[in-house]
């Protein structure tokens, strides 16, 4: 029973433990000893609190501090001044960005404002390796309510009026998958987790699993007795160490309370968890990929049908849900379907995560309902664009995904709506673009990580996306041709309707979708020789303006290729055909003398 | 350990160890709760609020008051320390001076669950640039 009268909660996430959340949870509990607070004052480390923009966080607990960029040698003035004299630290105090005052807890943060948590729920505030904290927070309750007050219908029936929809970005009805599954005969059936998260700049799954395990492992054991499996496989990639090690604590735990073994709460139901480790290809969360690869084959998805409901691991029913999905399930049977109804829009219910990431203030994890609109997200929320530029796109469903501009800014976030729009909803993650950059970059940047992650099983993909990729870089060479830009769409949509897995079915959105609402910049490319956003290095050209050169020579004696010539005191002239344009004239001029266009 | 063999010692199990976040739980949502600060300056301390800021931890969580109590800076009557101030939900604060434990008692028992008033308040006579 704790009798302490204070706690701190530092963030414990891949984030800010790159940034020493750990040297300061050291920190704290030596110098507790130090000053012989360490019966009164606990620490605690938690999961990710999601404004990792402003990481390390640390938060005082009863009064709710939040202190924002924290450092080892913070730790002993909030001890001095916050936990002995009950006096904020004021310069690590929160300051909002629009009106510079200082706001020190986490409810009147904008930041947070607009958040519902569901998945998030426990993430920043119990600590993961605790499993009381997690049973204190109504943990495992869901799963002793099915086991012995429902029957599997009953439970699937629930989850189904739930509306609840696949978290990893297919938005299949999770309680209809459920349904299938379990309807399935078989003498084994398995209960998978998705943990295979791959988008670039995605880290919902990997906050989940390392602020709050137990969630999921409840999750999976309810999913194990409403479709009959008593074996449950997490499969997550290998670079996700600190979530597995969480994961690991989690089930060894679970385990020594009888929550995972045999004979379950009294009830007879047996379930039990292992993981798997993947590599980290991007190919393998796709479900049947997935599967092969646990079963220790090649990575590589196979058709379907069958569908892994029907044969999956090793040949058995087999259900497959993403991590987000998972946490959302108890949840839903502890405050009913009604209740998660009530959240979110009308065809997608409940909230949804995002990982914000790319030009935008305040960088972090997010959970909104479904049907905020894009713009709460990145104005409200997000706190707008990094240095007051001006929007120019979001990028949502990672590479998969399509681009959404300024008119969709106040479309309402979900499924439908995003496809609607030419994009989709992904597993979560949304990079912000601004005016500087260069949609074909872009494009050709997402098209390069799925060349690479292709498995190279079928030739559309394989070969197709390759080709579709040399033609970005002749577009961004300014080799293009007029029949390029045409020959993007014709083998986009090609790759599209012969690819075999939804890694090649989607990987042309990108490209695509630039087209469709950045056509302008491709045929400045090709036509003008120009790269509107000055991105693309080999359209850029750097000259002198020869009125404000005063021959200082400091250009001539910075170029790393000697491209310059010029005498003291005399206008230089900058030789196009050794430029190598790395910009150095350009940020060494004292006088704005180099133009660039 | 010991496991968990039905649904009932789940809630047995629960029971106990809620406790245990109760003061995160409490922080989200200060204003419905009883918010007790104890000045803990040099010269609260030096008069025993140390005492008095233990004394209101566990006899809030022993007699199940939710409640913060938290510790804040000198308040200006120095000759009045220990100094408390209680904010019920919905009133205004109120200082109360020379708590030591048996004033503490006192203060829980009458003013925080009756609502009475209590003898030792110290009437609030300044405005700070938060009000």
């Amino acid at each position: 029973m704790s009798e302490y009268n204070m706690q701190i909660l530092i963030c414990g996430g891949t984030g800010c433990k790159a940034s020493e959340s750990e040297e300061i949870r050291n920190a704290f509990t030596e110098l507790l000893n130090e000053y012989g607070l360490e019966e009164e004052v606990q620490v605690v480390m938690t999961g990710c609190f999601g404004f990792c923009e402003k990481g390390p966080i640390v938060k005082m607990m009863p009064d709710n501090t939040f202190y924002v960029h924290v450092t080892p040698a913070d730790t002993e003035e909030i001890i001095k001044e916050h936990i002995v004299k009950g006096r904020q630290v004021e310069r690590l105090l929160y300051r909002d960005p629009v009106t510079k005052t200082v706001i020190h807890d986490s409810k009147h943060m904008d930041f947070y404002k607009k958040q519902i948590r569901i998945a998030l729920r426990n993430c920043g505030f119990i600590d993961p390796e605790s499993i009381d904290e997690y049973i204190a927070r109504d943990g495992y309750q869901a799963l002793g309510t099915c086991l012995t007050e429902r029957t599997p219908e009953q439970v699937i029936d629930e989850i189904k009026r739930s509306g609840l929809r696949g978290r990893g970005g297919g938005g299949f009805p999770t309680g209809l998958k459920w349904e299938i599954t379990a309807k399935v005969p078989g003498d084994q059936k398995y209960v998978v987790c998705n943990a295979d998260e791959g988008d670039p700049g995605a880290f919902m799954d990997r906050s989940i699993l390392e602020g709050d395990p137990h969630s999921v492992i409840e999750a999976m054991a309810i999913n194990g007795y409403c479709t009959g499996a008593t074996k449950g496989l997490v499969y997550i990639r290998a670079e996700y160490p600190l979530a597995i090690a969480r994961l690991k604590i989690a089930l060894r735990q679970a385990r020594e309370y009888g929550l995972l073994g045999t004979d379950i709460l009294g009830s007879g139901f047996d379930f039990d968890i292992e993981i798997r480790y993947g590599a980290g290809a991007f190919v393998c969360g796709e479900e049947t990929a997935l599967i092969h690869s646990m079963e220790g084959c090649r990575g590589e998805p196979t058709f379907k049908p069958p569908f892994p409901s029907e044969s999956g691991f090793l040949g058995k029913p087999t259900n497959v849900n993403n991590v987000e999905t998972y946490a959302n399930i108890p949840v839903i049977i502890n405050k009913g379907a009604d209740w998660f109804c009530t959240i979110g829009s009308e065809k997608s219910k409940g909230t949804k995560v995002f990982a914000l990431a790319g030009k935008i203030n305040n960088v972090g994890l997010i959970e909104v309902p479904m049907g905020t609109t894009l713009r709460e997200v990145i104005y409200d929320i997000g706190g707008g664009i990094r240095g007051g530029k001006k929007f120019k796109a979001v990028q949502t469903g990672g590479p998969s995904g399509g681009l959404l501009t300024t008119e969709f800014l106040d479309t309402p976030i979900d499924y439908d709506n995003l496809t609607a729009a030419g994009s989709m909803m992904g597993s979560g993650g949304m990079i912000v673009m601004d005016e500087d950059d260069c949609m074909v970059a872009i494009a050709k940047f997402y098209l390069g990580f799925t060349v690479e992650e292709s498995c190279g099983k079928c030739a559309p993909c394989r070969i197709g996306n390759k080709r579709l990729y040399e033609i970005l870089e002749r577009i961004t060479e300014g080799k293009g041709t007029m029949e390029d830009i045409d020959r993007l769409q014709l083998l986009g949509n090609v790759i599209k309707d012969a690819s075999l897995c939804g890694l090649g079915q989607t990987s042309p959105n990108p490209v695509l979708s630039s087209l469709k609402h950045f056509r302008n910049e491709y045929l400045a490319h090709v036509r003008d020789q120009s790269c509107p956003a000055g991105q693309c290095k080999a359209l850029v050209k750097y000259t002198v303006i020869e009125d404000k050169c005063t021959g200082c020579t400091l250009c001539f004696r910075n170029c790393p290729v000697g491209a310059i010539t010029g005498e003291k005191r005399e206008v230089h002239f900058i030789d196009q055909s050794l430029c190598i344009k790395c910009g150095v004239c350009f940020d060494k001029c004292k006088f704005g003398a180099i133009l660039v266009s | 350990m010991n496991k968990i063999t039905s649904l009932a010692d789940l809630k047995k199990m629960k029971d106990q160890v809620q406790n245990r976040l109760k003061m995160r739980e409490n922080s989200d949502a200060v204003e419905t709760l009883v918010q007790i600060k104890v000045g803990m300056a040099t010269c609260g301390i030096a008069s025993g609020a140390k005492d008095t800021m233990n004394f209101f931890v566990e006899e809030t969580s022993h007699q199940a008051i939710d409640a913060v109590v938290t510790q804040t800076g000198c308040m200006g009557f120095c000759y009045a320390e220990p100094t408390v101030e209680v904010t019920l939900p919905g009133k205004e604060p109120v200082v109360f001076g020379h708590v030591d434990k048996a004033k503490a008692r006192e203060i829980i028992d009458r003013y925080i669950i009756k609502g009475e008033l209590v003898d030792g308040m110290i009437p609030m006579n300044f405005k700070t640039i938060h009000d």
